[in-house]
């Protein structure tokens, strides 16, 4: 059995609650932080254990928070980005529905770390439901002397907010969601400046994902370098897996990072293998934005070696051979399943989330799901996939925020690896019509442009 | 100051420029390195917070500054990044940066109309320039362009949705120079647009600087809309004794012959306005009685419109008949 840190509790009885969350060990992290830490041991114990951002990018927390500046009289604020929309990943709702207390409890040590005495939650608006457990707890916890004024007497105040969004993907972008915290249009903000700098109305900001502010409470309760022995070298601690696909046993599952990805796939303890003993064709191992990877390169790398679930291995041979471990959104493809209409489907998500800002990713991920949707319904041509080609290299890097990164990445990804697919999907469109919708080819398929 | 080498010329420039106005006033300074300047569509440095989305103006660092050569890994935005002592900047000379310009003329284009021949700002228009410049003669997109309703804000001023190309200039100059802002952009993606608020009109005194700031043919006057090609009327300096505090009462006004077809503020070499002019100026004084005329306007941007302008060839050489396609024709001769 591998490890559990954030989720070891989940199957108790009543751990919502702050009395039975209490009694299991709960808020002793945040009583030996407030207690006999000062704020920058805090962030120092955070740099030693190694924790990379759980959200996707994978940047080191500990560096991030070290990036925060702290001028005189300004407030500083830690907003937690919980808009988790990400296609494939759910672990944070899993996180913050069944162990609220962790979570605020995490919130509690980083606020107090970074000096910031008013903290946001930006949760995405679906998550209607979730936002009613955080403000149970947010209430529970106050109401027992963790948050408010002078918390456990050491004359520390911190009041958390959860701000509901209106559900867009692009606010889950760290500037856009800011934007949409002040009350305006979720548009993402030019960088420089960082919102380490000119972050939340102006004021220095640290924005992190539920799962990284989540996993400090760990790190407190165990010391950073003894939380920086678990998992790998550049790749510590435990992190949170939504797998889903065809597979056994999809679930959020928790890892220690290191583990072989054919372990993960194959083995009981976690998805438990391709699902009606199909065969594994592809997965994309950290989201929709990231690059998929064909069964041949899943399990090892191209040089031969095991590919492990941490962040160097996922990411080995680049873009080229490998992918990225992102937020964790691990989805798996058997035999049956199509790249096209899979690609088809991300973009027309990405099409339909990009914010109109700036023109590469505006225009171009339009550009892409239509030439995608003429693919998928059999009327493509060859050069199409040229052209797709050509069309994801303008967008990749030259857009304001990542979102066309991550539009041209899946698309790219499919191109290079499942280039035949691409091209029997042109030389026999009846046949692969006949293979995605079956029946359903033969009646109305809507048009890609609404 | 900062020294900052772009394309090879060295200018020295205050802390906290921009790249592109670096390279503006270079050419200002050296008119030979103007070709240098990066196009701009949506910066715009009368308006603050503009810039950083057209990404026609992407450039390539490949070093850093004097402490941190590193190059860039990706290229950026010159309207938003400031320049560092010692940073090289290619633009012209990098063909990473003219792909990927070339990719934003093509993505700019596929959803705008073309339909030059019955717009108004045709003659005058941004991109107009920017795709004869850059963009490749055929396009390759083969899907119907989205389209629009097209709506009048207010009275004076029209609308045109599908010519937009969402600069944002014209919001933040409803939201900077005008009072009571009721002008956005509303849905998102390719199919965002800009509105007024559930079809509001524009109703105050400088609400038709939008026009002007407009880099495309997307917001016209309606009291010129279809009087005459803008390569047919001539620009005159004049000005009047404005009434309105925020206004100077210096204007072009554009003529043919003896009528004034239309008035708007001076704008400079980047296509800026100097200073913006109030509504009375703009709609209501269409008569030559209303203005002191001061004489010709001198065109100095590379449009097609400058061609036209005799202040503009009067000063030129006489040109030999073998120079005059390479004058009237700067096209480079891409025909893929």
């Amino acid at each position: 059995m591998s490890r559990k840190l954030l989720i070891d509790k989940a199957h108790i009885a009543g751990i919502e609650t702050f009395e039975v969350y209490r009694k299991e060990g709960g808020y002793q992290a945040a009583e030996k932080a407030l207690k006999t830490m000062t704020p920058d041991e805090v962030t120092e114990e955070v740099k030693k254990s190694g924790l990379k951002g759980r959200g996707g990018a994978g940047f080191p927390m500990g560096m991030k928070w070290s990036f925060l500046a702290k001028p005189e009289g300004v407030p500083r604020y830690l907003v937690c980005n919980a808009d988790e929309s990400e296609p494939g990943t759910f672990k944070d709702r899993f996180l913050m529905e069944k162990v609220p207390h962790i979570f605020i409890e995490g919130l509690i040590i980083s606020s107090y770390a970074l000096g910031a005495n008013t903290c946001y939650i930006y949760i995405r608006g679906e998550y209607a439901w979730i936002a009613k457990i955080l403000e149970r707890t947010i209430a529970e916890a106050k109401a027992n002397g963790f948050l408010g004024k002078n918390i456990l007497g050491k004359g520390f105040d911190l009041e958390i907010y959860v701000h509901r969004g209106a559900g867009a993907y692009i606010c889950g972008e760290e500037t856009a969601l800011l934007e949409s915290l002040e009350g305006k249009r979720g548009n993402p903000r030019m960088k420089p400046p960082f919102p380490a700098v000119k972050g939340l109305y102006g004021c220095p900001t640290v924005v992190n994902n539920v799962e990284s502010l989540t996993a400090v409470v760990p790190i407190i309760n165990l010391g950073g370098s003894e939380y920086a022995k678990i998992g790998t070298e550049k790749s510590t601690g435990t992190k949170l897996i939504s797998a889903s696909g065809n597979i056994n046993k999809p679930g959020v599952y928790e890892i220690e990072l290191g583990i072989s990805v054919e372990d993960f796939v194959m083995s009981y303890e976690y998805c438990g293998g391709i699902k009606n003993g199909k065969k594994l064709k592809a997965c994309v191992p950290g989201g929709s934005s990231v690059p998929i990877l064909p069964h041949d390169l899943l399990f090892k790398t191209a040089k031969g070696d095991t590919r492990l679930m941490s962040y160097e291995s996922m990411s080995d041979g680049g873009f080229a051979t490998g992918s990225m471990i992102g937020s964790g959104g691990f989805i798996v493809y058997d035999e049956d399943q199509c790249i096209v209409e899979n690609t088809y489907n991300f973009t027309r998500f990405y099409r339909h989330e990009s914010c109109g800002q700036c023109s590469p990713c505006r225009e171009g991920t339009g550009w892409m799901e239509k030439v995608l949707h003429r693919l998928d319904n059999g009327n493509g041509k060859i050069e199409d996939i040229d052209l797709l080609w050509d069309i994801q290299r303008k967008i990749e890097g030259n857009t304001i925020c990542p979102l066309g990164d991550a539009a041209a990445w899946p698309v790219a990804a499919a191109i290079r690896h499942f280039r035949e697919e691409f091209e029997w999907h042109v030389t026999h469109p009846k046949e692969a019509m006949e293979r995605n919708y079956g029946l359903r080819k033969n009646i109305f398929v809507a048009p890609a442009s609404a | 100051m900062a020294k900052v080498t772009i394309d090879g010329h060295l200018i020295e420039v205050p802390d906290g420029t921009t790249i592109l106005n670096a390279a503006r006033m270079m050419g200002d300074q050296h008119p030979e390195t103007m070709q240098n300047v990066p196009p701009a569509m949506c910066y715009y440095s009368k308006l603050g917070e503009s810039g950083g989305k057209c990404r026609t103006c992407l450039v390539q660092v490949t070093k850093g500054s004097e402490k941190d050569p590193r190059p860039m890994p990706k290229l950026v935005a010159s309207c938003r990044t400031t320049v560092m002592d010692g940073m090289e900047v290619q633009n012209k000379l990098s063909a990473q940066v003219q792909e990927a310009r070339k990719g934003v003329v093509e993505m700019l284009l596929i959803n705008h109309p073309l339909d030059c021949p019955v717009c108004d700002q045709a003659g005058e228009c941004h991109l107009q320039d920017l795709g004869y410049e850059h963009g490749a003669q055929k396009t390759r997109y083969e899907f119907d362009r989205r389209t629009f309703e097209m709506e009048n804000i207010g009275d004076k001023i029209k609308l045109h949705m599908n010519r937009c190309i969402l600069c944002y200039r014209c919001v933040f100059t409803a939201n900077q120079i005008t009072d009571g802002r009721v002008h956005g952009v509303i849905n998102r993606g390719d199919h965002a647009e800009i509105s007024t608020f559930i079809h509001q009109a524009i109703d105050n005194d400088f609400s038709g600087n939008v026009i002007d700031v407009c880099p495309v043919g997307a917001l016209t006057d309606k009291t010129f809309r279809f009087k005459s090609r803008v390569w047919n009327t001539k620009p005159y300096n004049a000005h009047r004794d404005c009434k309105h505090e925020k206004c100077n009462g210096n204007v072009a006004v554009w003529m043919a012959g003896n009528n004034i077809l239309r008035v708007t503020a001076r704008k400079d070499k980047w296509g800026e306005v100097e200073n913006f002019i109030c509504n009375e100026c703009r709609f209501d004084k269409k008569e030559l009685k209303d203005w002191i005329i001061e004489g010709p306007r001198e065109m100095d941007r590379h449009s097609v419109n400058s061609n036209t302008q005799y202040v503009h060839l009067a000063k030129e050489k006489v040109l030999k008949p073998s120079e005059t396609f390479a004058v009237l024709h700067p096209y480079n001769g891409d025909d893929k």
